[in-house]
């Protein structure tokens, strides 16, 4: 027979959460820590989400998505989780850029590149000043018809080699781009630029095991490889949850869910106002990426002044279109010192990510597709070579993500590794107006996006939550599995 | 309540939130952002504090009255007559 993930659950919760991203996880601990029950339910047999690792032969584990956040972490860290989790944060210094525009490294703060933006490009102090300050009012209820393309023409016209510059690292963070609205990139870059870039010390893996521990100590009930395949109304509110097979009974849903899939898989477009199921369906989705990932042999290492995050490209322009291509010309390399796991083996690794389009991907025979896997690890690796020399001797494994692979581990449509784009904002937010009880947190509006993004979005629906059960009549309350 | 000791409630809630902050020169007319380093997520943080402490409800459409000192005391005083100081 096979193991039941679901034994001994209770028959009813006050809160369903679907789905283990950082943004689930964040909500599911700040519910019970207020005292209501909650059923923690994931797809995939590991919490985290995008979030996440994995491990090889030889004492490899690679990070997905651990490069890396800003300093406003360590603050959501030790409020919504623990000191502990929040004291493991630690900077990253060496932030590279190398393109036919400009080669230089910066710690990515506002003094390092007001620096750069006055000395090397030779914008004048008054104007950098000015930019910073627009870009650090911007907030999200702004108007959203300026566009991030027409912000840089205000201040920086014609200087393509400043918006690349100040553009690259955050579409690499959250798949934003020049048409997308100036807030959105406003907020985002602003958080970064107060102190720089920040990883959690330990790894992905510490730290999502550090959040589980923190979830059990605050009651979360908490199931593996429990697939939800439907959400079940009553009078048009919140009524249960169906997961392998069993009915399980809650007063309030939050799904960590791809908000597409959250509103027309798991509720059903009938279910909604049809102007509301309208405004769902133009929602757009974020790009997926591909990512390859390589070891270096454990006796060997590389210098520390290689970088920790450098963006690279051989395009002579920085246009958006280019980063998505099929023919890559532009990649981010992470490279992961034996300093990220201080209490493993000593280890370094790279990862290269690049943004990338589900539709260039999807619908291969098996033998184009691997064949286009192995021609993204050669190339790869040929652009790898100037920063590592004789790359391909000194790796001892490589293997390569598509956004096949993104969408079969975390069932995002399309592999969509960022959410939606900034629209589906005002659709997650407007669900429990649609169906009271039922809410969504996720990365969405990229400002909602990334990890600090994703783990206030968390908070900010799960206070929206505790609200709602505090004002309605709660019957199958607070019972213990 | 009154408005001197929801305005306690209030200095001890943000020495929380914002523990680097000095506080004791805060101008109760000036808004917050504009003496101190908070962001939006302070100002949630103010909310829940605020229901989890005293069970007070602040719904979004309210956020705006959280601008400053003095106009925190005066939207709350009422919501927290029936409040005991503890």
């Amino acid at each position: 027979m096979p193991k039941d993930f679901l034994k001994d659950t209770a028959a009813a919760y006050d809160v369903v959460v679907i789905g283990s991203g950082l943004g689930g996880l964040t909500a599911a601990n700040i519910l019970a820590r207020d005292g209501l029950s909650v059923l923690l339910l994931e797809q995939h047999y590991k919490l985290g989400g995008m979030a996440t690792w994995f491990k090889r032969p030889g004492g490899h584990i690679f990070d997905i998505s651990l490069h890396g956040f800003p300093h406003g972490m360590v603050k959501s860290c030790r409020r919504y989780w623990s000191r502990e989790i929040a004291d493991s944060i630690v900077q990253l210094h060496g932030v590279r850029f190398d393109n036919p525009m400009f080669s230089l490294t910066t710690t990515f703060n506002r003094d390092d590149f007001t620096q750069l933006l006055t000395t090397d490009f030779g914008i004048e102090l008054a104007k950098v000043e000015q930019f910073f300050n627009t870009a650090r009012d911007m907030n999200f209820y702004d108007d959203q018809s300026l566009t991030t393309g027409e912000l840089f023409e205000q201040f920086f016209p014609g200087r393509e080699d400043v918006v690349r510059l100040l553009m690259e690292p955050i579409t690499y963070a959250n798949g934003s781009t020049l048409e997308d609205p100036a807030l959105t990139y406003g907020i985002v870059f602003s958080n970064f630029m107060s102190k720089g870039v920040f990883v959690f010390q330990g790894g992905t893996d510490k730290l999502i095991k550090s959040m589980e521990k923190e979830m059990r100590n605050n009651g979360v009930d908490i199931r593996i490889n429990c697939d939800v395949q439907k959400i079940n109304l009553s009078g048009g509110k919140i009524a249960s949850v169906q997961v392998n097979g069993k009915t399980i009974r809650t007063r309030a849903v939050v799904s960590n869910a791809n908000l597409r899939s959250t509103i027309f898989n798991l509720v059903g477009k009938q279910h909604f106002d049809k102007s509301f199921a309208e405004q769902a369906e133009e929602v757009r989705l974020n790009n997926s990426s591909t990512q390859v990932y390589m070891a270096l042999d454990p006796d060997d290492s590389i210098p520390r002044d290689t970088g920790d995050l450098l963006f690279c490209s051989t395009a002579d322009r920085f246009q958006t279109d280019l980063l998505l291509s099929r023919d890559i010309t532009s990649r981010t390399f992470s490279f992961y010192y034996p300093d990220t796991r201080p209490e493993g083996k000593e280890r370094t690794l790279i990862v290269s990510s690049t943004n990338a389009h589900y539709r260039d991907w999807v619908g291969m025979e098996k033998a184009e597709y691997e064949a286009s896997k192995q021609d993204l690890i050669e190339t790869t690796f040929d652009a790898l070579e100037k920063y590592v020399p004789n790359c391909r001797e000194r790796i001892t494994h490589v293997e390569a993500a598509t956004p096949i692979t993104f969408e079969h581990y975390t069932k995002h449509v399309n592999g969509a590794s960022f959410g939606t784009k900034f629209e589906g904002l005002g659709v997650s937010r407007a669900l429990p107006q649609q169906i009271p009880g039922m809410y969504h947190a996720g990365s969405c509006g990229i400002i909602m996006s990334g990890w600090l993004g994703t783990i206030n979005y968390g908070v900010i629906v799960a206070n929206d939550v505790i609200n709602h059960l505090s004002t309605t009549a709660g019957s199958p309350t607070a019972v213990t599995p | 309540m009154a408005p001197e000791e929801i305005r306690t409630v209030i200095i001890d809630i943000l020495g929380d939130i914002a523990p680097d902050e000095d506080l004791s020169s805060l101008d109760d007319a000036v808004p917050f952002r504009d003496q101190l380093e908070l962001d939006s997520m302070d100002f949630l943080d103010i909310v829940m504090e605020l229901r989890k402490r005293y069970r007070v409800q602040v719904p979004e459409e309210d956020y705006p009255a959280l601008n400053s000192m003095a106009s925190t005391v005066e939207y709350l005083t009422p919501k927290m007559a029936d409040v005991v100081a503890t």
